[in-house]
């Protein structure tokens, strides 16, 4: 029955130099050692993040770069639009004034037309008139001397008139 | 003759010499295995290696006895050795060695030593505290340890930031899963604290456990005096780490009524201090010492039918069994130190009631939860 007899000597040496590995252990492996995996663990968590965080920043980007440019496209076409206005715009006031410009023109050449006919009316008129006090002048005159001729006279002029 | 037999013996757990059985089995009286066996896988103040026909070859080691009012006193245990070298005659020494019975070595300072024990002449008291084969297997395997894991931690300086490298990826992920399998699942948040205990111990364990099966090698796992201590220091380091719920539960037992209270604290009591600390010593114990008994019973077999013809059979089923040990080595030094750890986690656990524990297995996170049989 030896053998399921503790022996105090081997307990005493057992327990020193079982505590004395455990401290030593402790002190110079097991702490370097699961400080290093804990260090390395999470250094490896944290480069999966970063790349995951990197993953969306760049989605992010593609999504921002992708915005952009439907927005430049949309502008451009806003401006080819404005621009198609205002050419026509351009074009149609281009017209209108062309036109005023044409009525105005006409218009005045009317007003000059009508103008110089007034004037040549005036200057019949005054004519006939001058040709009228003329007339009775000279027939005054002839009156003065022969009725008879005074009436050939008045004739002769009337028939010059009416040859006018 | 068969004293010489039971010398060789010294190697047979190294199996190619099993296969040379010497002729002289018959000359002498019955062969005793269960002697030798008895030899093998004990303790003994000097490290026999292995015999010739006309010497030993042994170590002796030094012996320290501590008398009251006489003191200390070191030696070496050569003085307590029945006969010195040649071995050649019969000679109480090689009788002791061979399976130890009836040696009757010299007195040496009022000390000597009968069937392997230390005892004084005159019957007084004695402490033995003689670096005895364990003690010196001990010591050999605490400087490998103190090597081998401080190269590997060395490896961690070295390679920081870098994949591990050579020693260093073999162990890493042993502890690795001491770290992650056993400590954070039975001991839950607080594991980090008795990670170097975890970790010395599995590895005290499984080191010792194939140093044992090394040919002339001591059996230091499979001596109670040393799981016993590996269990008691595991016990104190339980009982220092308890909370409050803990010797709640054992002094008021939820869920019991008071009038069984009388009962159930023994119960309890009994299961804290002796029932877990006592498992855990035999366990290793046994199965260690089982492995070297079957193991020896084996090679006996040869010697027992004194007929070489039976070595194959003896040496396959040997191999067989040490192949066998080799397993056993390392899954008793993990029952250990997960049965260590879930004394701890029983000890360390904030929350004990059932209801409790129910909720929390549908809501806490994996890690919180301390999966602890030994608690209920």
């Amino acid at each position: 029955m030896d053998i399921v007899t503790p022996e105090l000597g081997l307990i005493f040496w057992q327990l020193v130099i079982f505590l004395l590995v455990l401290f030593l252990l402790a002190k110079f492996a097991w702490k370097p050692i699961l400080l290093a995996l804990r260090d390395r663990e999470d250094s490896i968590d944290n480069a999966l993040r970063m790349a995951e965080q990197a993953k969306l920043e760049m989605q992010n980007l593609k999504a921002g770069n992708e915005k952009l440019l439907a927005d430049a496209r949309h502008e451009r076409d806003q401006m080819l639009k404005e621009g198609q206005n205002i050419a026509n715009q351009l074009v149609e006031k281009a017209k209108t004034d062309a036109t005023e410009e044409a009525n105005r023109i006409a218009q005045q050449a009317r007003e000059s037309i009508q103008q110089e006919k007034n004037q040549a009316l005036a200057e019949v008129r005054n004519t006939a008139a001058q040709l009228s006090v003329d007339i009775a002048e000279r027939l005054l005159r002839r009156e003065l001397a022969d009725p008879a001729a005074q009436q050939k006279l008045v004739d002769e002029y009337l028939k010059d008139v009416k040859l006018n | 003759m068969k004293r010489l037999l039971t010398l060789f013996f010294c190697l047979c757990t190294f199996a190619g010499f099993a296969a040379e059985p010497t002729e002289g089995g018959e000359k002498e009286e019955a062969f005793n295995p269960g002697e030798m066996i008895l030899h093998h896988i004990g303790d003994s103040h000097e490290w026999h290696w292995f015999s010739t026909d006309d010497n030993h070859f042994t170590s002796y080691l030094p012996i320290i006895a501590y008398r009251p009012g006489k003191g200390l006193s070191v030696f070496s245990s050569k003085k307590l050795a029945a006969e010195p070298h040649p071995a050649r005659e019969e000679s109480p020494s090689r009788k002791r060695a061979a399976g130890g019975s009836h040696s009757e070595g010299p007195e040496y300072d009022g000390l000597m030593l009968r069937e392997g024990k230390l005892m004084t002449a005159d019957g007084s008291k004695v402490y033995d505290l003689s670096i005895t084969k364990n003690a010196v297997a001990l010591l050999g395997s605490a400087v490998l340890m103190l090597v081998v894991f401080t190269s590997v931690a060395a490896g961690y300086k070295k390679n920081q930031g870098r994949a591990p490298k050579g020693i260093q990826s073999f162990f890493e992920p042993i502890i690795i899963f001491i770290r992650d399998e056993i400590a954070k699942k039975s001991i839950g948040p607080k594991y980090e604290r008795y990670m170097p205990y975890l970790l010395t111990v599995f590895f005290f364990i499984w080191f010792n456990n194939l140093l044992g099966l090394t040919p002339g090698a001591a059996n230091l796992t499979g001596n109670i005096a040393v799981t016993a201590t590996l269990a008691i220091i595991t016990l104190v380091i339980t009982l220092f780490s308890a909370n409050k719920n803990y010797w709640a539960h054992i002094f008021a037992t939820p869920g019991v009524p008071k009038l069984l209270l009388p009962i159930m604290v023994p119960v309890e009591l009994i299961g804290a201090f002796l029932v877990k600390p006592v498992s855990l010593t035999i366990r290793l114990f046994a199965n260690i010492t089982a492995g070297h008994i079957v193991i020896l019973s084996f090679i006996s077999l040869i010697f027992i039918f004194r007929s070489p013809a039976v070595a194959p059979i003896s040496l396959a089923f040997g191999l067989f069994i040490n192949v066998l040990e080799l397993l056993v080595a390392i899954l008793q030094a993990y029952i250990f130190t997960l049965l260590t750890a879930m004394y701890i986690g029983g000890a360390v656990e904030e929350h004990h009631h059932d209801e409790e524990h129910a909720l929390d297995m549908q809501t806490g996170p994996a890690g919180s939860v301390i999966p602890n049989p030994a608690a209920h």
